[in-house]
């Protein structure tokens, strides 16, 4: 037993929590649990934890997934229990196991995003999105590290779905690339911004659902 | 979550800093609670989180059941403007709840540069910042700290003031509270009931008379005052409340670590030093009990590092047995211990050669003086040869870098000692060259000086500041003294000095240059981000004073000062006897040494000996 991988959730309050802030709340909740976590060897010796997609601060998640090693057997089934019970508020785990894929295999996520329209009813919005995204090119501008650049949006998501209006409030749900390239959901409400502005929300959040291959099979 | 909150924090700095939910907070039942308590800390999340007294009484609060004691920080710029643009109140991270919802709210008063804040964070709560405008018994507005030692500044808009260690005291102030407020009594009946309870200072109980000349003439009792308010203090720390489950935070503060406390008290007596009298008598926690505290709270915590914490640790009587029970249990588990305040002598660089087994970075010493004759005249039981000599030791063991802390503007201080300090850092490269094994790897020597603010309770509290201008001099004789390319000098500016000096030692006036200043948009002041010359400036002249009064006039020794309805243990005629020594340049021995009879002992119980 070396390498593992936590499936877990992150709600509520801690989805303020940066990702370089979550690796050391993790690290902590190990130490904790008292988890015989892996360190790296040298000088400045760090926990080996590796998150596999770094999640924007704000977004709900209930699919993250996290590698880390051990230097011990440990009970697999019970250490979920064992890590909630000295997590923060809002970090739940929910299963651990002996990983069969790379997490580099991981390739699409599943969102929901809940769009607020303040004073105005939702469902005017409805058909006008729907169209939107599932228009075969969708040219936004995207800033990365490496600078500005235009991306098409349409190679990178699929199955964009309008689910329901209730309210002032869209929800909304596709799948969006989780990476080479990493299309983060905000991008969604950016594109409507700058080319259909009429449709854009004054507010949006999303949650991520769940992970998938690129064969479109759940990841795990 | 709040719709609004939800809102903005995706537009802030740091939005993990304004949610609360970290591991150990405390979440009580609303309906189950009997009062709620907001302890308000006037700065960032990240100094209010490092902050120990906060943890403790953070801690003893909340273990009385059907208290609910919350924290609350100013939010930085950013978050602080959205709320107001929104419209939405400061509210408390563990519930959620706008500050109307409390009953009490208690500021924790450490430093001068926070008081603007304080008021600041009264109005983001949707509070009038002065108590006289607040006639309501509900909610309570109180402080306590360490910059209560002087209360007048902040008077007028704290209702109350709880003087020296608040564990016991903030509890009976707030039992006593609970019963006005389930009674029906007006907030004066109550006040003039806490003022019984010993340790509270209650401002609207004593009415400012000033001489002519602006001086203060009497702090005249009203309604049966106390003529005397004494500090309080907690005589056994074995026994003491100790938080043993600190909130762990979520985001990165300041000091994110276990924080034990060795002992309160400091036997050495700097005459500079106003910690080292207001937090006598010297009270000592066993080194078992403090092995114990630690073991249970790195468990409880998960932190990776602890530190021991005392205003002296080599003066701390059990300190070999204190680490080597730590370290028996740190060690195994890659655990850093860290030993600040240690004083610069052999013993003490055994001991960080223990604890600093592989990162051997900088150590950092606080001469606070150039030369003997000066910190003889400051009584900072220190010299050359010591400190060499602690260098000489450093450098062999591979400590590469000293930092060195001195203070310009000292009592008598003349150009020879500003000079002295030049002298003492080259003299400290020197013994580098000498006694390094690994030149290759070259020193840092630097070298920081701040202007000295003399402070309330100290045997300096009668001193005149030196003005800015002086002191620019001084740190440009410094700067040019210091010649050695491996030497750097980092200096202090001269504003914020004189303005923390105005302030230390204000008078019930200086209240309303701190709302002035506040009107004009002081906040968070402890930050060169925000602080203002200019606008103390202006508020200072907006209430027709001058800083320089407060800040670079001395005071004759039979003057009265804004501070003398506060006994913080030690007597006034001490402080004389220490003053004039002080121009004498002769040394006071440790309270070790010979017991000076200062009075801070006849705060203990019964059977508790001082510890000095």
């Amino acid at each position: 037993m070396d390498k593992l991988r936590l499936r877990f959730e992150k709600t509520g309050k801690a989805v303020y929590i940066s990702h370089l802030d979550l690796m050391r709340v993790v690290q902590r909740v190990f130490l904790r649990a008292g988890v015989p976590l892996r360190y790296s060897e040298g000088f400045n010796p760090h926990a080996l934890i590796s998150i596999c997609l770094p999640l924007p601060v704000g977004t709900v998640s209930l699919c993250e997934l996290m590698d880390f090693r051990v230097t011990e057997d440990i009970d697999l089934p019970s250490l979920p229990e064992r890590l909630n019970a000295v997590s923060p508020a809002g970090v739940r785990f929910l299963e651990c196991y002996e990983p069969s894929r790379k997490a580099a295999g991981l390739k699409w996520l599943e969102i929901r995003g809940d769009w607020e329209y303040d004073g105005r009813a939702a469902s005017q919005f409805s058909a006008g999105v729907e169209e939107f995204f599932n228009r075969g090119n969708i040219p936004v501008t995207r800033r990365t590290k490496r600078g500005e650049g235009e991306f098409d949006l349409a190679a990178h998501m699929r199955g964009f779905a309008v689910e329901a209006a209730e309210g002032e409030t869209l929800a909304v749900r596709a799948f969006v690339s989780a990476q080479e390239p990493t299309v983060k959901p905000e991008l969604l409400p950016e594109a409507l911004r700058e080319l259909a502005p009429e449709l854009a929300p004054d507010f949006a959040r999303f949650t991520r659902l769940e992970t998938y291959g690129a064969d479109m099979e759940i990841f795990r | 979550m709040a719709d609004t909150l939800e809102r903005i924090l995706p537009r802030v700095q740091k939005p993990a800093r304004y949610v609360g939910g970290e591991y150990n907070e405390i979440v009580k039942d609303r309906a189950q609670v009997k009062l709620r308590m907001a302890f308000c800390f006037p700065d960032t999340y990240e100094i209010g989180m490092s902050n120990m007294g906060m943890q403790i009484l953070y801690g003893a609060i909340n273990a009385e059941p059907d208290i609910w004691c919350e924290r609350v920080f100013a939010p930085w710029g950013d978050m602080a403007e959205e709320m107001r643009r929104n419209s939405l109140p400061l509210y408390a991270l563990e519930s959620g709840d706008a500050l109307d919802k409390f009953d009490a709210l208690g500021f924790s008063l450490g430093y001068e540069m926070a008081y603007c804040t304080v008021l600041d964070m009264l109005d983001m709560a949707g509070l009038p910042v002065k108590s006289a405008d607040r006639p309501e018994l509900v909610p309570l507005v109180f402080a306590g700290g360490t910059s209560c030692c002087n209360p007048e500044p902040m008077a007028d808009f704290f209702d109350l003031m709880v003087l020296g260690e608040g564990e016991e005291a903030d509890i009976e102030v707030l039992r006593l509270f609970q019963r006005a407020r389930d009674a029906g009594w007006t907030k004066g009946e109550f006040l003039r009931e806490a003022a019984k309870i010993g340790g509270v200072y209650v401002p609207s109980l004593y009415e400012p008379v000033y001489n002519p000349d602006g001086t203060l003439a009497e702090l005249r009792c009203l309604d049966g005052a106390p003529e005397v308010v004494t500090k309080r203090i907690v005589s056994n720390l074995d026994s003491a409340y100790y938080p043993t489950r600190p909130v762990v935070p979520s985001t990165e503060i300041v000091h994110d670590r276990v924080n034990l406390e060795l002992f309160r008290g400091c036997v050495r007596g700097c005459r500079f030093c106003q910690a080292g009298y207001v937090y006598r008598p010297i009270r000592a926690r066993s080194a078992g009990k403090i092995v114990e505290l630690g073991r249970e709270m790195l468990e409880n915590t998960g932190c990776q590092e602890a530190t021991l914490l005392s205003l002296s640790s080599s003066d701390y009587r059990q300190l070999s047995q204190v680490c080597d029970g730590l370290l028996d249990w740190c060690e195994p588990r890659s655990i850093s211990l860290s030993l600040p305040s240690l004083r610069a002598d052999n013993f003490s660089m055994e001991l960080m050669s223990r604890l600093q087994k592989v990162r051997r970075g900088g150590l950092t010493f606080a001469p606070e003086a150039g030369t003997q004759r000066l910190r003889d005249v400051i009584n900072k039981n220190v010299t050359e040869p010591e400190l060499l000599n602690t260098c000489r030791i450093a450098f062999e063991g591979g400590w590469n870098g000293i930092k060195l802390y001195f203070m310009l503007g000292l009592p008598t201080e003349t150009d020879e000692d500003v000079v002295g300090i030049a002298d003492l850092a080259a003299k400290v490269l020197h013994v580098w060259r000498e006694s390094s094994p690994n030149k290759q790897r070259g020193v840092r020597i630097t070298v920081s000086t701040s202007c000295f603010v003399p402070k309330p309770h100290s045997p300096f509290q009668w001193e005149a500041q030196v003005d800015m201008a002086e002191y620019r001099r001084r740190v440009e004789l410094l700067r040019h003294s210091i010649t050695a390319k491996n030497v750097t000098y980092n200096w202090h500016d001269a504003d914020t000095s004189f303005i923390e000096a105005a302030l230390s030692r204000g008078d019930r006036r200086v209240g309303g240059v701190i709302e002035a200043a506040w009107r004009r948009g002081a906040r968070l002041e402890a930050w060169s981000d925000y602080f203002s010359f200019k606008r103390w400036l202006e508020a200072f002249a907006d209430c027709g004073l001058d800083p320089a009064f407060y800040a670079t006039r001395e005071r004759g020794e039979d003057e009265c000062l804004p501070w003398s309805r506060v006994n913080m243990g030690v007597r006034t005629s001490l402080l004389l006897r220490e003053r004039h020594r002080a121009y004498e340049a002769r040394l006071s021995p440790d309270c070790r040494a010979e017991c000076a009879g200062c009075g801070a002992a006849a705060l203990l119980e019964r059977g508790v000996k001082c510890d000095g």
